[in-house]
């Protein structure tokens, strides 16, 4: 029981500063996931009027990453009443050629606005449909949710860094005595602070374990899942070689730091 | 080495406007036997506690088994202390050890083996009649039985020099005459320096023995 009371202040403290993280991280990685669906989604459409090479198009823009030609067919089709057909072909001659690019993420209105000026600038393109509009809308909404998580994320660091701080001085307050005990009968500083760094390590270790089932659980919970198909992205909410890598690292950083500054911080008293 | 304590004017103070030992000389050859008395307040823990290095003095020179206190390095420090066995007045035992981890201690630092350790905490646990008691924690004991533990671990490594601060302040008779033994033991068999600070200076003692006192803070031979 005794030991157990030892490890749970600092295994929770870091716990919570690990699972923060890798909230903010799956936020981010939401937001980077949303961008991504919605690049796929938002196009420009141009109209020109020569039939353009693709080639060309790309090389107006580098954002560009690809072009769709619309066949004007099944609205000429819709058009049709009683159509002869030689009249058909040669409205279809007629007509200027529209063209969707899709692009290779999700732009800023800056660069929207860049892209449309490049595009009105070609010879042969007569209107740029950039839905502008919808557009800044939707990336101003993105903006704030990244703005609340950034906030949301930067309080649980203020707090965990309180945490750390008061968990500093119980171990401080804890550990001293002993170290200064030892210290009377000739403890070399590295074996006076042998039992601290083990314990920090040891917690550290606990800690990580700890999220590593937390997030496995968290990653595989339907309910979750659910959540992240009905906003239509597809992200990994916890990797479990690299996220956990990271994760046991700045456990086992910030545990040693933790300790470090106990060390050198301890004064012999007379 | 002939002497073990050789101090030379020494000065001791917490702070610059107080003075609690002031230039005072001892001598005291290896192998004997000291006990210190004073008033409560004179100044014989803070005579331990220079001798120990935990407290500098302020002026003269103060040499503890070869070693000069004054200006000595951190790691000759550390060597000294292993060398030397501790009774605190206060005991100073980890309160998150078991008594047997706390008398433990002096042989974990020197490096001992751990079947020559078990073996050294089993006898001084038999000695101080603590046996049963092996897995409590300080603070499960009386005061007392603590401060039998603090006696064991001062003894566990066999020191050269043990510094006792009122060893048996809180002992009944039947006890006292345990720790009396255990120091006179220490001393005939093992040649170890044993200074006590004591209100009481037992009626019978199996050694010679020197006594100082300390008064007004200046350090007097007594016999
Ligand atoms: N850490 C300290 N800081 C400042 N002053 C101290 C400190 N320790 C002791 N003193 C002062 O030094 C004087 C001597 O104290 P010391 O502990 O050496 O007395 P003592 O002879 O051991 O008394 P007792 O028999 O009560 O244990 C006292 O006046 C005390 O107030
Ligand atoms: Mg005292």
């Amino acid at each position: 029981m005794k030991s157990i009371k030892n490890h749970l202040s600092l295994v929770i403290a870091l716990l919570s500063i690990l699972f923060s993280m890798q909230v903010f991280v799956v936020a981010d990685r939401s937001i980077d996931a949303y961008k991504e669906t919605l690049a796929h989604k938002y196009s420009v459409v141009i109209v020109s009027q020569k039939t353009l090479i693709d080639e060309d198009i790309l090389k107006i823009n580098d954002i560009v990453a690809s072009v769709e030609e619309l066949k004007p067919d099944a609205v000429i089709e819709r058009l049709n009443s009683g159509m002869s057909k030689k009249n058909m072909e040669l409205l279809k001659v007629t007509l200027p050629k529209f063209y969707k690019l899709h692009l290779k993420y999700y732009p800023t209105p800056n660069e929207v606005k860049k892209l449309t000026k490049d595009l009105i600038g070609h010879t042969s393109i007569k209107k740029v449909e950039d839905f502008s509009h919808t557009h800044d809308t939707t990336y101003k909404l993105l903006l704030l949710f990244k703005g609340v998580v950034t906030v949301f994320a930067l309080c649980i660091f203020v707090v965990t860094t309180l945490l750390i701080f008061k968990e500093l001085r119980i171990w401080q307050f804890k550990h001293t005595e002993r170290m200064s005990i030892m210290g009377l009968f000739g403890a070399p500083l590295w074996l006076r602070s042998a039992v601290l760094f083990r314990l920090a390590i040891v917690d550290a270790i606990i800690a990580s374990v700890l999220a590593y089932g937390v997030f496995t659980y968290i990653s595989m919970s339907p309910w979750i899942l659910e959540q992240f198909t009905s906003i239509g992205i597809e992200i990994v909410i916890f990797d479990s070689v690299l996220d956990f890598m990271k994760l046991s690292m700045i456990a086992v950083g910030l545990s040693i730091l933790l300790a470090s500054m106990i060390v050198l911080g301890h004064k012999e008293e007379v | 080495m002939d002497k073990v304590i050789v101090a030379k004017d020494i000065s001791l103070a917490y702070s610059d406007n107080e003075t609690i030992i002031n230039q005072a000389n001892i001598s005291i050859p290896s192998g004997s036997f000291v006990f210190i008395t004073g008033a409560s307040g004179s100044g014989k823990s803070t005579l331990l506690k220079s001798l120990y290095g935990a407290l500098k003095p302020k002026q003269g020179s103060l040499i503890v088994g070869g070693v000069e206190l004054s200006g000595v390095s951190k790691s000759k420090l550390n060597f000294l202390r292993r060398h030397i066995g501790i009774v605190f007045q206060d005991y100073k035992l980890v309160k998150e050890w078991t008594i047997e981890k706390n008398i433990m201690l002096p042989l974990i630092i020197n490096g001992y083996e751990k079947n020559v350790t078990q073996n050294q905490v089993d006898s001084l646990l038999k000695h101080v009649r603590l046996k049963h008691q092996s897995g409590k924690y300080p603070l499960e004991l009386s005061g007392g039985e603590q401060q039998r533990v603090a006696m064991a671990r001062a003894l566990s490594h066999n020191p050269i020099l043990i510094l006792a601060d009122e060893p048996t302040g809180n002992l009944d008779d039947y006890s006292s005459g345990l720790i009396w033994n255990l120091l006179e033991g220490a001393n005939i068999q093992l040649k170890t320096t044993v200074i006590v600070v004591t209100h009481h200076i037992p009626e019978t003692m199996n050694v010679e023995y020197k006594h100082f006192h300390i008064e007004y803070g200046s350090i007097h031979e007594v016999n």
